[in-house]
Formats: structure tokens, C-alpha cells, sequence
């Protein structure tokens, strides 16, 4: 996994709540066998409207996405995460995420930052009067950064540590698989097995 | 200390806990799917691992399997590509599959209970956020992403941070024509669709527990449209009883054992939740949702509510945007909204009993001419059940197709899918815009609800034929 510290880029303002995986990314888009070349299905239905705002030119080099509350809800497709990271986001701002979608994201690197609404509101506003407005999403300093405007942010310090090292959690646990062994070995007989099967 | 459920199970699963970090949780079963999983063997492949256990672990097909000609290939390449890397990957790394054309095939929350693999007081995940089923038998249970898929697959455990605890409460006698689909519909209605984000929902009270195996299962099904990742509820000898007589229950002493330690499986009286909701049974109604996201429901009885009268203003916004993607005038009484489509199916209502219900009203009556009705078991074993009760033929005599298992027109992934503009009322999960298929509208209503609406070809309750 891609280490994440601190990014700077210009953002965009998707003034739209409960934005859901199905709106990031329709099932039909879902098929691919590989984690890449999922853009394309990207708010396939809404850049159908030439007024949506990622059709807009003035955003078309965005990497932080600036959303309203509740994105992410529903399906537990983590192509909605790779969607968005095929696209070009680094970091998603929002006031509440979805918990599986949440999950998703920083397993896989892409920062999503929580972000009081009115905080979410002030950037919106700056965005939309300069979509050049440079924005720093700082991971160390747990901090977004936006002209002379510094908005903080609450992550753990494990999740941070790992998305600072970039490492990834499979490596993690298995340094202590010893642990996982000996949890099996009391684990009750009674337990279900799908092997061998029976029907 | 006193627990709740939830905290039980967790602690039984705990293989490691360490200050500042999430906590380490066995899993005790993982059902796998083509859509979410092929990256994750991918994963595997490339780091050299393997499959931890294949013996917790069972996979079959349903997001992308057609419901129509199911012994000849799957039509579109792409969805055959998929389903085919799921046999492969099965094959090599040693998993339990049930392909299409097999009697235990169907939609993965439906096969785990039928099998009796779904017990009281386990662990177990999918790469889909409806496994929050499975919390209907008292056990843990909640959707995961690929790369958490790829990490029980290779561990059979997954870091999580414990959730927090909420209990709902629902007491009192459902009126007659009320069922789970319209407890849960209503119950996100009230705490909306974030209200459970970061909990655990325990759903409890009388009229909870009055409800069958199957009416649990769809409570807890919808947990995750009120934003929780798991919703479960206390086993009781209605659970012990379905699990008994499937497949994987256990047997002899074991089944001794397992029992005893199921009996303990209850929220501590003095146990506290972090937040708890009521509602009454009495209070409720046959409920629709009349927007584009499963918290935007009313009682059928009500009209299409007016935008300008919600204080919120983002909710008044994505009230508005609703109603234009939904092709709805606020004030409308929901009950003159005339529907092309019924769907009968998902992992919410494809169960025995749904199909059961529906037929009730159904049998002896036609279809509205100007509807289709989509019939769609949710597993092979639930259509065989049905044919030997001759469910089927009531479906086909009332002018509904009957259809082969999978997920079908929940989510349009294979050829179920409504066109442009089209209007359903559907059994499934979800009205998010275009889930049903692209332009497609969706109204989430109860199988008795639906098929009262196959009837008249306007939403309807059983009360209105």
C-alpha cells in the first residue's frame, strides 16, 4: 500500500448527502476481475449531466473530493474505493461516513476525513469561489489545510500509523499468527465446518 | 461486569487484544461470493499465501447468475469472466462452492442458514453488507470490503474496533397485515439512514420475538440501511429449533454443548446499551418508501411528502431531488402511485415464508394487466420447497414469472433489470437511484405488500382487495 503523510491538491465540491456505493459505483460496473479500471464507472449516471460537477473543467484535475454527510452508504463494493482512487482522489472530506465504506477506504490508502459540517461548508464555499484553491490534507499534523484556514481532524493513532507506513494489515496480523493458532486449539468442537459437506 | 449480547460474542472471539490497537476477531465462518472475492485470491496468489481454513469458509454464486436458462453459459462475458474466476479460484484453493444448477445455489444469506451453517453465538462475515442476516440466530455478523475478504481468507481473523451498542425495542402485537419488512422499514425511517453508524443494533421486545426465524432474518438484513454494520437478536428455541433439523447443526453431545453454551447467549439485565430506541407494535402500518434512499418511507396510508415542510436542509434537499428522480408530486396519496413492476425476491424477503405469504393473496386472482411480476426464490432449495407445495403454480396462474435463484433484480447485475423510468415495488433492500437498473425507480415494500400491488397495479396493502 501507497504511504500516505500529507497531500496537497485542488478539490471539489460534491454538495450531494447519503451519496451511496451504487451512485460511486453501479453494479454493472462491478464485473472486473482486478482492482483497476474502475474510473470509467465513477458517477457513471450522474456525468451522464453535463451539469454535474465533475464534468466541470475547472475540477477536472481534483484529488481531494469535498462531500456531504453520509457518504458511502450502503453496498460493501470496495470498488466504490477503488473507483475513486482509479479516478484520481487522494482523501474524501465528510461530516459522517458509512462504516463499512469507512472501513474500505483506509485499508486501501485513500484518506477519508471526518470534518464538522460547517467546516465541510466553509470548503465548499472556498472551492467554488477558487477551484484553484490549493487544499493540504496532512495526515501527521491531522490537519486540512486551506489558505490561512487549518481544520483539525481525529484519527486513531494505529489507523494513522499504518496509512503513514503504508503498510498493510494481512503483513500485520501475521507476526502474530502464533496467537491466532492458539485461540483455535480451544476453540469449541460444536463449531460448524462447511468441510466435508453434508445436505 | 455485565454485558450485552453483542459484547459476549465479541469476547468469545477475541484472539488478541493489545492497548492502542483494534482488536483481533476470530471469525467463524466466511461465505464468499464472485463479486467481492476475486481480488482478494489475487491477493493471495501474489503474496503466496493460502486459505487459512476452507473448512470455515463456502462460496456460491448469485450476484451475476441469470435467473432464466440457467444450464446454458452465462450470456454476458463479463459476468461469466467473474463467475468463472470464482470456480477456479474455489478449485485451487480448496473452497465449498455451489454453482448454479445446484440445489444448495442461491443468494449467499439465504444458503448459509438453510445449510445450518448460520448458528447462535458465531463470528461470520461476507464481501456483502447484507451478512448483518445471519444476526437473526444471535450470532455477530456484518459485511466486509475485498481487502478484508482477502485478510480473513488468509488469517480467519479480521482487526476491528469494537462497536458500540444500541438496542432497539419494538413491544406490543403487530396489526393484522404488518409484518418484519414494515418493522424495519419503519424503524430506519425513525433513526434514518446514519442512525446506527459505529453500532451493533440488538433488536428486542415482544414483538420481536413473536416474529419467525425468516421475520428476524429480514429485520436484521436492513440493519445496514439504518447504517449499522450488524444487527442481531437473542437466540431462543425458535432458533434452536430451525437449526436443529438443517444440515450443519450439531449433532449428539455436541449438540448438548452447543446448546447450553447458546442459552447463554442474552443481553445481562443490568447490561447497559449506549443508546436505546422503542417503538410500538400497535403504532405501525404497512410502510413504502416513497424517495431514493431506504430512510425515506412512510406509512402506505400517507401521501408523497411535501420538501418544503422538512426543517433539514439537506434533507430537504435530497427530499427534492428525490421526488424529480422518482417522478413524484409531493401530496400524491402513496396508494394511487401505479407500479409496471413487482419484484418478489432478495436476501430481504426470497425466503420460504415470503413466497408462502405473497401466494396467500395471490391464489385464485390475476395479475393487473399492466404489470410484470417477477417471482425469484432466494436459493435453489427455497424454489424446490416451493415447487413441492405448488407455490410455482399459483405464481404462473396468477401471471407472474417464476424464475431460478440469485440476487436477481435487487441490484440488476445480471438481465433482471427495470428500464429507464420504470416503477417497481419490490421486496429487495434498496431504491437507491439506478439500483434496479439504470432510470429505474423503486418503491421497498413487504411481500404482502407487493403482491396486493400485482393485484390492483397501484401500491397497495392486503386491506385494499
Amino acid at each position: 500500500m501507497e504511504k500516505f503523510v500529507t497531500h496537497t491538491g485542488t478539490a471539489i465540491p460534491l454538495r450531494r448527502s447519503n451519496v451511496d456505493t451504487d451512485q460511486i459505483i453501479p453494479a454493472v460496473y462491478l464485473k472486473r476481475v482486478t482492482k483497476s479500471g474502475f474510473e470509467d464507472g465513477l458517477f457513471a449516471a450522474w456525468r451522464n449531466d453535463p451539469e454535474f460537477v465533475l464534468n466541470q473543467p475547472e475540477y477536472k484535475a481534483a484529488t481531494i473530493l469535498v462531500a456531504g454527510a453520509d457518504f458511502g452508504t450502503g453496498s460493501s463494493r470496495e470498488h466504490a474505493v477503488w473507483a475513486l482512487q482509479n479516478y484520481g482522489f487522494k482523501a474524501v472530506i465528510s461530516s459522517r461516513f458509512a462504516d463499512i465504506f469507512r472501513g474500505n477506504s483506509l485499508k486501501g490508502g485513500l484518506l477519508t476525513v471526518i470534518l464538522p459540517q460547517e467546516n465541510v461548508e466553509k470548503i465548499w464555499s472556498a472551492i467554488e469561489a477558487d477551484p484553484t484553491a490549493s487544499v493540504t490534507v496532512d495526515l501527521e499534523a491531522k490537519n486540512v489545510r486551506l489558505g490561512s484556514e487549518v481544520y483539525p481532524f481525529e484519527l486513531d493513532d494505529y489507523t494513522r500509523w499504518r496509512l503513514m507506513e503504508g503498510l498493510d494489515d494481512i503483513g500485520l496480523t501475521l507476526k502474530n499468527i502464533d496467537s491466532v493458532t492458539a485461540y483455535e486449539s480451544s476453540r469449541p468442537a460444536y463449531k460448524p465446518k462447511t468441510l466435508p459437506a453434508r445436505s | 461486569m455485565s454485558k450485552t449480547l453483542a459484547e459476549k460474542i465479541w469476547a468469545d472471539h477475541i484472539v488478541r487484544s493489545a492497548q492502542g490497537e483494534p482488536d483481533l476477531v476470530y471469525i467463524d465462518l466466511h461465505l464468499i461470493h464472485e463479486v467481492t472475492s476475486a481480488q482478494a485470491f489475487d491477493g493471495l496468489r501474489l503474496a503466496g499465501r493460502q486459505v487459512r481454513r476452507p473448512d470455515l469458509t463456502i462460496a456460491t454464486e448469485d450476484h451475476n447468475t441469470p435467473t432464466l436458462n440457467i444450464d446454458l453459459p452465462i450470456a454476458d462475458p463479463v459476468s461469466k469472466l467473474q463467475v468463472d474466476t470464482l470456480r477456479q479460484n474455489c478449485a485451487e484453493f480448496g473452497v465449498r462452492i455451489h454453482s448454479l444448477g445446484d440445489a444448495e445455489q442461491g443468494i449467499v444469506h439465504v444458503v448459509g442458514p438453510q445449510l445450518g451453517l448460520t448458528q447462535p453465538g458465531m463470528t461470520i462475515v461476507c464481501g456483502d453488507s447484507h451478512t448483518s442476516t445471519h444476526g437473526a440466530f444471535g450470532a455477530l455478523a456484518f459485511g466486509i470490503g475485498t481487502s478484508e475478504v482477502e485478510h480473513v481468507l488468509a488469517t480467519q481473523t479480521l482487526p476491528l474496533v469494537r462497536p458500540k451498542t444500541m438496542a432497539i425495542n419494538v413491544d406490543g402485537v403487530l396489526p393484522d397485515g404488518v409484518t418484519a419488512k414494515d418493522v424495519i422499514l419503519a424503524i430506519i425511517a425513525k433513526i434514518g439512514t446514519g442512525g446506527g453508524q459505529g453500532y451493533v443494533i440488538e433488536y428486542r421486545g415482544s414483538a420481536i420475538r413473536a416474529l419467525s426465524m425468516e421475520g428476524r432474518m429480514t429485520i436484521c438484513n436492513m440493519s445496514i440501511e439504518a447504517g449499522a454494520r450488524a444487527g442481531l437478536i437473542a437466540p431462543d428455541e425458535k432458533t434452536f429449533e430451525y437449526v436443529r433439523t438443517k444440515p450443519h447443526a450439531p449433532q449428539g453431545a455436541d449438540w448438548d454443548a452447543a446448546l447450553s453454551y447458546w442459552k447463554t447467549l442474552t443481553t445481562d439485565a443490568d447490561a447497559k446499551f449506549d443508546v436505546e430506541i422503542s417503538l410500538k407494535a400497535e403504532e405501525l402500518a404497512p410502510f413504502v418508501t416513497w424517495g431514493t434512499n431506504p430512510g425515506q418511507g412512510l406509512p402506505l396510508n400517507a401521501s408523497v411528502p411535501n420538501p418544503a415542510d422538512i426543517n433539514d436542509v439537506a434533507e430537504r434537499g435530497a427530499a427534492e431531488r428525490a421526488l424529480t428522480y422518482m417522478g413524484l408530486e409531493a401530496g400524491v396519496p402513496l396508494k394511487s402511485i401505479k407500479v409496471d413492476t413487482i419484484f418478489l425476491g432478495s436476501c430481504t424477503n426470497g425466503r420460504i415464508e415470503d413466497l408462502r405469504a405473497a401466494a396467500n393473496i395471490l391464489k385464485g386472482k390475476k395479475k393487473a394487466d399492466s404489470v410484470r411480476m417477477l417471482v425469484v426464490p432466494g436459493s435453489a432449495r427455497v424454489r424446490l420447497q416451493a415447487e413441492q407445495e405448488g407455490l410455482d403454480k399459483v405464481f404462473i396462474d396468477f401471471g407472474a414469472e417464476w424464475r431460478n435463484a440469485g440476487c436477481s433484480m435487487c441490484l440488476g447485475m445480471n438481465p433482471d433489470q427495470l428500464a429507464v423510468g420504470e416503477r417497481s415495488a419490490s421486496t429487495s433492500n434498496r431504491n437507491f437511484e439506478g439500483r434496479q437498473g439504470k432510470g429505474g425507480r423503486t418503491h421497498l415494500v413487504s411481500p404482502l405488500v407487493a403482491a396486493a400491488t400485482a393485484i390492483r397495479g397501484t401500491l397497495s396493502s392486503p386491506a385494499d382487495l
